[in-house]
C-alpha cells in the first residue's frame, strides 16, 4: 500500500507519519509538496498534523487553497482514501470535505496529553479492526481542537453514524471531564458519508510504537492496509 | 592618550562608557559615526562582548574525549556514536520577557533553536528554565512566558520536553526566561560558522529586515527600571511559521553542494552574525544595505545593521552555487538575498549602494571590547545567629508538612505547564516530562538522550561557591537517574550587576563552583551564556542564579529509568548520606520563614560515588525506578515516585543517625542522594553492588498500599496528597 503524506508549509507531524508508514509497517511512502496537483498514484492521502501556513487566520484556513488539495478533492470525491490528523481534520473541514469547523479549546489553552476516546464506528476502512465501543488510548496536541457544528449537521452526523470517535472516561462514558477540548456530543474524529474521508484530531502516528507510550494507533493503521487492498476507486 | 570629547548620551544610547569610547577611539586613530558607534556599542555589550565574565570563564573546563566544538561557537557539539553528534545550548532572554512575557519567551525559543541549526543540526527537544516572583502576583509572567515557549514551539513542530520552574521574591521584578535546545547532526554534516577563504558570498536568509529589536543586546545589559517600558520596541515580535520553514529550507540547503557556513542572526542581528562570521574565518566581509530585503521603509544604515529582526539566518555560498542554494529557500517561499561578500582585508565594510557607511577591522568589534577587570568582595555577613538546627521546633505531623509542600508552587506538579507544549511531536519522547530528566531516542539506532536543566538561587545565595556545584550534581542526579551517563555541561548564568562588588564575587565563586563539579564528574562546558544585570528598581539584584543544562547518554534507550514505582512489592531504599542539611530547603522556608546560613554540603567524590552505584545497577537491570532526591527532601521525592506509579510506599520508622534530626530525614537537602527501587530478589547483589562504589545504601520500605506510610510517623493518603500536587500551580 502507498501513503502520501501531505506537506504545507507548517506542517510538522508528516515526519512521524513518515517514520510509522516505513519504518514499523514496511508499507510505500511518498512525500506530497503542497505545490504539486499529482498525487503519483497513492492509495490514500494523509493531511498530517502542524500549524499550515502559521494558522494564523483560522486553523487549515489558507492550506486548502493549495494546488493539492484540489486533488485530493477530487481523489476524496472518487472514492479515494483521505486520512486527517489534528491540523488534516481542520483543513478537511475548511475545504468541505467533512462537515463543521474546529475551533479553540473550551480551555483556551494547547493541550499535550493522551486521551481516551471510544469507537463508535467500526464500519470504516480505518476502523474495522476495532470493536464497536473499544476504548482506545491515543495523544492529542493542539491549541483549536473543539469541534463545533450546527444542530443540524450534528443530528446528521450522529444519525448517519458517522461519529467515529468519541472522549471518554475510562467505564467509556463521553463525560465533560473526559471531553479535553469541549467538542460538541464529545466528538474526537467524524467520517464523510460514503466512510473513505476520516478527520480526527488524536494522533494515530504517535502511539504506534510501544516506547513512545502505548500501540493503540496500529489498529487504525492495520485497518487501512488490509482494507486498501479490496478497495476500489470509482 | 589624546583627550576625546565624549558625547555622554549618545554613548548611553549605545551602551558604552567613556572609557570605552575612548579606547575606541585609540583604536582606530579617529572617531568612529553614528553607525560604526552604534555596531561597537552592540558587540561590546555584555551580552555579546562578556566583557565581564570572560576571565572568569575561562576555568571551565571545556575539553573531552568527544567534543568536537566548544564555547564560541553557535552551540556546542559532542560526539554520542552511530554517526551522531549532538548540539546544544542554553541562553537567557530575561529582560525581554520581564518587559513583554508572551514575545519575550518566544523569540528567546526562536534564538536557540537557530543557534542549533546554525551548526547544521536539526532541533529535536526544548527546555526552559525559569524563575518567577511568587503566585499570584506573578501569574501575568508566567502565564505570558508560558504561552509564548508554547506558541514558539508547538508552531515549529520541536518537542519541549523539559524544564523547571520556580517561584521566590528574589525574581518578583527580574523574572528568568533560559531556553535550551538540543539538536541532531551526522557527523560528516556538521557545520560551523567558519568559511575559509575570501570571495565567497553571503546571503541573507528569511524574513525581511525591520526596525524591532534595535538596541535588544545592549537593553540586556542594563537594569530593568521604569525606562524599559520605554524599551519595548527593543523587544522582538517572533513569527514561528517563518521559522519552521526557515528550519526545513535550511536542513534542505545543507545537504547542497556550495554551502560553506551558516551563521544565525540573533543579539545584535546583522552587525553581530557577519562579524562572528569573518572573526572565525579570519576573514574581512563586505556588505550591501541596499540589498537587504526590508519591511519598512526609509531605514538608515544604523537601523539596517543593528536590526534584530527574528528568523533571518546568514548562509555563505561558494560563488557561483549562490543560485542554487537560493532556489532551496524560494521553494519555501523565503527571502535569500545576496548581501555581500567575505573579503581579505580583515574589515567589516558597509557600503549602501557606492557609499561606505562604515569601516571597522573586525577583530575591534569582537575582540576589541577592554576586559573589565572588576573588584568581588563577599557580602558582609548576613547572619551571625545561631544555626537554626538548634532552635527550630520540630513539627508533630510530619504527614501535614508533606501535604504541605507538595501543595506548595515550588514543589507541586508542572503538568499544567508541560501539557500546554508539545512534547511528543517528533516520535522521540521516551520518557516524557514529568520525572527527573527527558528522554529523546536517537533516530534510526538504540542510543537515547536525556536532557535536563537544573539550577538552585537559594543555595547560590547562601554560598555561590556550594551553589554553583550543587548545580552541576543536581543535573548529573537527574540524568543518571534515567540510566544516562552525565555527558557534557551548557550553562546559563543569571546574576545581578556585576559593578557590585558582591555580585561579582558571587559570579567569580559559582563559576569557580561550577568548574570544579564539572572536573569531578567529567563533564566538560561546551556551551553557555551569562545574563547580567538582573536587578530591579527597589529589589536589587536577583539572588545568584546559575542553570546548568545536561546531556547524557544511554546505549540502549530500552534501559531508561523512570522514577514511577512499577509493582507492588517492590523494596524501596535510599542511596546515599543524609546529615542535617536544613539550611536553604523548601521546609525550611515555608515551614519555618528561614533561609538559614549554609547550604546543603556537597562532597563531590560521594556524589560521583552515588552515581556510579546507580548508573552500574542500572545497566546491570537490577533497578525498576530510580528517582533523584532534591527540593523537599526525601519525603517528597518518595511521595513523587508514589503518585507517578499510582501506588503508595509502607515504611518502617525513619530512624536517622543520632545526630541528625527527623525533620531533616525526610525533608533536609543532603546531595548525592536516589530513592530506587528494586524486585526483593535483586536485593543482595544490589547491596554488594554497593559496597563495593562504597555507598551507603538504606532499605526504606515496600511499595503498595494507598499511602506514604511510615509506622508511628505519618500516613498520607495518595489521593489526598495528589489533590494538592496536581493543582498547586493552578489554586495560588
Amino acid at each position: 500500500m502507498k501513503f502520501g503524506v501531505v506537506v504545507f508549509p507548517g506542517t510538522w507531524s508528516d515526519r512521524d507519519w513518515g517514520h510509522v508508514i516505513k519504518d514499523v509497517l514496511c508499507a510505500d511512502l511518498i512525500y506530497l509538496w503542497h505545490k504539486d496537483r499529482e498525487l503519483h498514484g497513492v492509495d490514500c492521502v494523509v493531511l498530517p498534523g502542524g500549524f499550515s501556513y502559521g494558522d494564523y487566520l483560522r486553523t487549515g484556513a489558507i492550506a486548502r487553497f493549495s494546488p493539492v488539495m484540489d486533488s485530493v478533492a477530487e481523489f476524496a470525491a472518487r472514492g479515494g482514501l483521505v486520512w486527517g490528523s489534528c491540523n488534516g481534520f481542520q483543513i478537511l473541514c475548511e475545504a468541505g470535505l467533512l462537515p463543521g469547523a474546529l475551533i479553540r479549546n473550551q480551555c483556551l489553552e494547547f493541550r499535550c496529553e493522551w486521551a481516551l476516546v471510544r469507537c463508535d464506528q467500526p464500519s470504516t476502512p480505518y476502523t474495522w479492526r476495532l470493536e464497536r465501543g473499544q476504548l482506545i488510548n491515543l495523544p492529542i496536541a493542539h491549541g483549536e481542537g473543539n469541534y463545533f457544528a450546527d444542530p443540524d449537521t450534528l443530528r446528521q452526523l450522529e444519525r448517519n453514524g458517522q461519529v467515529v470517535f468519541r472522549y471518554c472516561d475510562a467505564s467509556g462514558e463521553p463525560t465533560a471531564d473526559a471531553n479535553p477540548n469541549g467538542s460538541m456530543n464529545n466528538i474526537a474524529g467524524i467520517v464523510n458519508t460514503s466512510g473513505n474521508v476520516l478527520g480526527m484530531m488524536p494522533h494515530p502516528e504517535r502511539c504506534a510504537e510501544a516506547e513512545l507510550g502505548g500501540t493503540d494507533g496500529l489498529a487504525l493503521f492495520r485497518s487501512l492496509l488490509q482494507a486498501a487492498s479490496s478497495l476500489t476507486l470509482r | 592618550m589624546r583627550p576625546v570629547l565624549v558625547d555622554r548620551r549618545q554613548l548611553r544610547e549605545v551602551a558604552l562608557t567613556p572609557d570605552e569610547y575612548v579606547e575606541i577611539v585609540d583604536k582606530l586613530g579617529r572617531k568612529p559615526n553614528r553607525v560604526e558607534l552604534g555596531m561597537l556599542g552592540v558587540l561590546w555589550s555584555e551580552h555579546c562582548s562578556y566583557k565581564t565574565s570572560k576571565p572568569l570563564l575561562r576555568q571551565l573546563p571545556t575539553q573531552g574525549p568527544h567534543v568536537l566544538e566548544g564555547p564560541g561557537e553557535n552551540a556546542g557539539a559532542v560526539e554520542i556514536g552511530e554517526g551522531w553528534v549532538v548540539v546544544f545550548k542554553v541562553e537567557s532572554h530575561n529582560h525581554p520577557s520581564a518587559i513583554e512575557p508572551y514575545q519575550g519567551a518566544a523569540t528567546g525559543v526562536g534564538g536557540i533553536l537557530r543557534d542549533v541549526i546554525a551548526m547544521g543540526a536539526r532541533p529535536i527537544a526544548l527546555l526552559d528554565s525559569l524563575r518567577f516572583g511568587p503566585l499570584p502576583d506573578s501569574r501575568h509572567h508566567l502565564e505570558g512566558v508560558v504561552a509564548g515557549i508554547g506558541g514558539y514551539g508547538n508552531c515549529v513542530g520541536v518537542p519541549t520536553v523539559g524544564g523547571e520552574v520556580y517561584f521566590d521574591d528574589c525574581y518578583a521584578g527580574n523574572p528568568l526566561v533560559n531556553a535550551m535546545c538540543v539538536g541532531l547532526v551526522r557527523t560528516e554534516q556538521l557545520k560551523s560558522a567558519r568559511a575559509e577563504g575570501a570571495g565567497h558570498l553571503m546571503l541573507l536568509v528569511g524574513a525581511q529586515t525591520g526596525r524591532d529589536g534595535i538596541h535588544g543586546a545592549s537593553f540586556a545589559s542594563l537594569e530593568l527600571d521604569r525606562a524599559s517600558e520605554e524599551r519595548r520596541p527593543a523587544v522582538q515580535v517572533g513569527n514561528p511559521f517563518l521559522e519552521k520553514c526557515l528550519l526545513e529550507a535550511c536542513m534542505e540547503a545543507l545537504t547542497q553542494p556550495g554551502l560553506v557556513a551558516i551563521q544565525d542572526l540573533g543579539a545584535a542581528g546583522l552587525t553581530s552574525a557577519i562579524a562572528e562570521l569573518a572573526a572565525r574565518s579570519g576573514a574581512g566581509a563586505r556588505v550591501d544595505l541596499a540589498r537587504v530585503p526590508r519591511r519598512e521603509r526609509r531605514m538608515t544604515a544604523y537601523e539596517v545593521m543593528l536590526s534584530e529582526s527574528q528568523e533571518r539566518m546568514l548562509i555563505v555560498a561558494e560563488r557561483g552555487r549562490e543560485g542554487d542554494l537560493a532556489g532551496v529557500f524560494s521553494r519555501w517561499d523565503l527571502e535569500a538575498s545576496v548581501v555581500g561578500e567575505l573579503t581579505d582585508d580583515g574589515d567589516l565594510v558597509v557600503v549602501d549602494r557606492l557609499k561606505e557607511v562604515a569601516r571597522l577591522p573586525v577583530r575591534l568589534l569582537t575582540d576589541g571590547a577592554p576586559v573589565r577587570m572588576l573588584e568581588g568582595r563577599p557580602p558582609t555577613q548576613q547572619s551571625t545567629g545561631d544555626h537554626p538546627d538548634r532552635l527550630l521546633v520540630q513539627p508533630a505531623d510530619m504527614g501535614a508538612v508533606l501535604i504541605r509542600l507538595m501543595s506548595s508552587p515550588n514543589l507541586g506538579s508542572r503538568r499544567p505547564i508541560f501539557r500546554r507544549y508539545d512534547h511528543m511531536v517528533g516520535g522521540a519522547t521516551v520518557i516524557p516530562p514529568g520525572g527527573d530528566a527527558a528522554v529523546v531516542r536517537v533516530p534510526a539506532c538504540r542510543l537515547g538522550l536525556a536532557v535536563t536543566i537544573d539550577g538552585n538561587g537559594r543555595y547560590c545565595r547562601l554560598d555561590p561557591y556550594v551553589g554553583g556545584q550543587i548545580a552541576v550534581a543536581e543535573a548529573a542526579r537527574n540524568v543518571v537517574a534515567t540510566g544516562a551517563r552525565p555527558l557534557a555541561v551548557t550553562d546559563c548564568l543569571n546574576f545581578g550587576n556585576p559593578e557590585r562588588s558582591e555580585v561579582y564575587w558571587q559570579l567569580r565563586e559559582a563559576i569557580a563552583g561550577i568548574s570544579a563539579a564539572c572536573r569531578a564528574l567529567s563533564v566538560p562546558v561546551v556551551s553557555g551564556n551569562v545574563s547580567l544585570y538582573n536587578e530591579s528598581e527597589g529589589r536589587g539584584p536577583i539572588d545568584p542564579t546559575p542553570v546548568i543544562g545536561m546531556i547524557g547518554l544511554l546505549s540502549d534507550y530500552g534501559d531508561r529509568l523512570d522514577p514511577a514505582f512499577k509493582s507492588d512489592g517492590d523494596f524501596v531504599l535510599l542511596v546515599g548520606e543524609t546529615d542535617n542539611d536544613l539550611d536553604g530547603s523548601e521546609y525550611l522556608r515555608l515551614v519555618h520563614g528561614e533561609l538559614g546560613v549554609q547550604p546543603p554540603t556537597i562532597d563531590l567524590a560521594r556524589e560521583r560515588a552515588s552515581h556510579g552505584f546507580v548508573l552500574a545497577a542500572a545497566s546491570a537491570g537490577l533497578l525498576r525506578s530510580a528517582h533523584d532526591v532534591a527540593e523537599g527532601g526525601m519525603l517528597v521525592a518518595l511521595a513523587e515516585c508514589c503518585l507517578l506509579g499510582g501506588r503508595g510506599v509502607h515504611c518502617g520508622g525513619l530512624r536517622p543517625d543520632e545526630d541528625v534530626r527527623l525533620d531533616a530525614g525526610f525533608f533536609g537537602e543532603s546531595q548525592g542522594r536516589f530513592v530506587i527501587s528494586t524486585r526483593p530478589r535483586s536485593m543482595p547483589e544490589l547491596q554488594a553492588l554497593a559496597r563495593r562504589h562504597h555507598v551507603e545504601l538504606a532499605l526504606l520500605g515496600l511499595t503498595g498500599g494507598e499511602a506514604v506510610e511510615f509506622d508511628g510517623q505519618l500516613r498520607v493518603d495518595l489521593a489526598e496528597l495528589r489533590r494538592g500536587w496536581e493543582s498547586a500551580l493552578l489554586n495560588h
